[in-house]
């Protein structure tokens, strides 16, 4: 485990059981039970767990492939124009903070993992067809490994071009554990379909749509029940 | 700003918030000088309307004028006055470009959320819960409205607001349901619930063509303002044994040719099945009380349509489906397509065919919000309908059922 990762667990443990405490209830009970593990592990390196089974649990963590797809009302050109121009990316890739292209193959990226942390990693395009498809990966000593195809297929009778990102991800911090490295894969599958419909929106309707900034009321500290 | 918030089940605070601001493009800010209570916003009173926080700017019935426009915004400026629907629509997606603008694609979001409990997520709405798009609502007195230069219509000055108010939801939703029915010369219309939508619903009925139209309520005043203003035949259900027998004797047998469900989720009812749904709504077994939807069905005739603007939010249970696929029914529903209506009913109420401002019983200043919450929903005082104004600070402005004035 990194040291990073340590202080990360240590601290958010912490935080849990803190917000935990503030609010002491029933409904609070499965905050507390998340965030002792968590603090647990950060400050003496092990699961609370048999040691034979965390030792199984934090073996080598497989890729996990993801798919997703949209249907969006452009020509197929336009779409691939668009997202060639890797630039362009954060403009819908929520978890995107900057993309660099260093030459027509070559690439930086610079983002942050499902949990938060910043991550950078190089990239390099494997095949592309103009209004067809774009294929990359992550190169080697990246923080995150990825490789991934995006197509741009016609959709029936002028109902635009169908989007569909195939994805295979190495999930970040496999010190968690396969278990909850398929969590994360989740998580990052959701991101990917938010991204993509942030795309259509960004392409269609020419912004993407946020209520952030917006007023508001007062809040209240903790809303367990209705967590977005 | 002041504006009426959400804190909780039968909890409506007027709160001082920051103002709104211009977050894309093609926002527009609004102040309001209008702004109703909708019968679907006593859902989310009543605590039956999921993914709402506390805090949340409820809203979504209001008009007003420009205050600022975005860069991408060419078709409003400031001053301008507007109407403003419920729905949010990005006006460029597939569904809008077939006037399917309920269902836009692009304004919603969280529309994740209603993915995962729908399957697809409908377009964003005004002040009604996260899964909706948590849009601040325009209870208040400033709103951001996104897409503006699709949604808002604007009014001409010399027509006041009361008359052009509704045009933001119910007239046009009203007319929506009617639209469904496909009224055919001779045909006969039912509608359960003679709230504002279900008045326009007989209104609209009337527009297109029905021979007879029945309404079905069990408060006095409102019964008799479907008589009086609706020329409607009424049906108080706590005076008869079954609705769908003296449906039944009412149209020769037959059944009325179409059936609206203007009542929704929270239907209240006489029979055992209405007592079992309260029961079970109450502990959280039920999402919905289907009432009035299960006697619609029930009682149109074969091959006849049930529309239902009413809202529903969950699983419906004990759904007469047996009956609907036994007479061949047409079930049509939804939120309303808004912008396929707002300009030709603007046109109906400048030719003098409809004055919407007679459904008004009460005008409140914004601080009295969680006052006309309470007296709407436990309709007391004959209130039927209640608007907001933002800009005066006084109490109650005016109030009294005029149900029976007309």
């Amino acid at each position: 485990m990194t040291q990073l990762g340590q202080a990360a667990m240590i601290f958010t443990g912490a935080a849990l059981m803190a917000l935990a405490a503030k609010e002491r209830s029933w409904r609070t009970l499965g905050i507390a039970a998340a965030g002792a593990p968590l603090l647990y592990r950060g400050a003496t390196g092990r699961w609370p767990v048999p040691e034979k089974f965390a030792q199984s649990a934090s073996d080598a963590v497989s890729p996990v492939p993801i798919e997703a797809a949209v249907t969006i009302g452009k020509p197929a050109d336009e779409l691939y124009r668009f997202w060639r121009q890797l630039e362009n990316l954060p403009r819908f890739m929520k978890n995107l903070d900057s993309v660099t292209e260093s030459d027509g193959r070559h690439s930086h990226w610079v983002g942050r993992s499902p949990l938060g942390f910043k991550m950078e990693w190089d990239a390099e395009i494997l095949d592309e067809r103009e209004g067809k498809l774009l294929s990359w990966r992550s190169l080697p000593d990246s923080d995150v490994q990825n490789a991934g195809t995006v197509f741009f297929d016609q959709a029936a009778s002028e109902r635009g071009t169908v989007v569909r990102v195939s994805l295979d991800y190495q999930v970040p911090g496999h010190f968690f554990g396969q278990a909850a490295g398929k969590v994360l894969s989740g998580i990052t599958e959701q991101q990917v379909r938010e991204d993509l419909r942030r795309f259509k929106e960004l392409m269609e309707a020419g912004e993407v749509a946020t209520t952030e900034g917006q007023p508001h009321g007062v809040r209240s500290f903790v809303d367990i029940k209705n967590p977005i | 700003m002041r504006a009426v918030c959400w804190n909780g089940k039968e909890d409506i605070r007027v709160e001082t918030v920051p103002d709104p601001q211009i977050l894309n493009p093609r926002d527009a800010v609004v102040r309001i000088t209008s702004t109703a209570i909708c019968g679907s916003d006593l859902h989310l009173y009543d605590g039956y309307i999921p993914t709402m926080k506390k805090g949340d700017i409820l809203g979504h019935e209001f008009m007003g004028e420009v205050m600022e426009v975005g860069r991408a915004v060419k078709n409003l400026k400031p001053g301008d006055r507007v109407v403003v629907p419920f729905t949010i629509a990005c006006g460029h997606c597939w569904f809008c470009e077939h006037e399917l603008w309920s269902a836009c694609d692009n304004s919603n979001p969280n529309a994740l959320i209603p993915e995962k409990a729908y399957g697809q997520s409908g377009s964003g709405l005004f002040g009604y819960s996260h899964m909706m798009g948590g849009y601040a609502g325009g209870q208040a007195e400033y709103a951001r409205v996104p897409f503006a230069d699709v949604g808002p219509l604007k009014i001409e000055k010399g027509i006041e607001d009361e008359k052009v108010l509704f045009l933001s939801d119910i007239f046009p939703t009203g007319f929506m349901a009617a639209e469904n029915c496909n009224i055919q010369p001779g045909d006969t219309v039912a509608v359960w619930g003679c709230g504002p939508v279900g008045q326009f619903a007989i209104q609209s009925a009337w527009m297109l063509g029905a021979e007879r139209v029945i309404a079905i309520d069990r408060f006095p005043e409102r019964l008799l303002l479907a008589q009086t203003w609706g020329r409607a035949e009424t049906l108080d259900y706590e005076e008869v044994d079954s609705v769908v027998d003296v449906l039944r004797d009412m149209t020769g047998g037959r059944g009325p040719d179409s059936c609206i469900d203007a009542v929704g989720m929270e239907a209240h009812g006489t029979t055992l099945g209405a007592r079992y749904d309260k029961a079970k709504q109450t502990v959280r077994l039920g999402t919905d009380r289907p009432h009035a939807l299960r006697e619609a069905i029930l009682a149109c005739r074969k091959a006849g349509t049930v529309s239902i603007p009413g809202v529903y939010g969950g699983l419906l249970d004990k759904m007469p489906f047996g009956a609907a696929f036994g007479k061949g029914l047409t079930l049509k529903m939804g939120q309303t397509h808004m912008m396929r209506y707002m300009r030709p009913l603007l046109e109906r109420i400048q030719n003098g065919d409809i004055d919407p401002s007679r459904l008004i019983t009460h005008r409140l200043g914004l601080d009295d919000a969680a006052w006309g919450y309470k007296t709407f929903r436990d309709k007391e005082d004959d209130c039927i309908k209640v608007v907001l104004k933002p800009g005066s600070h006084g109490h109650v402005l005016a109030h009294g059922g005029n149900g029976r004035e007309h």
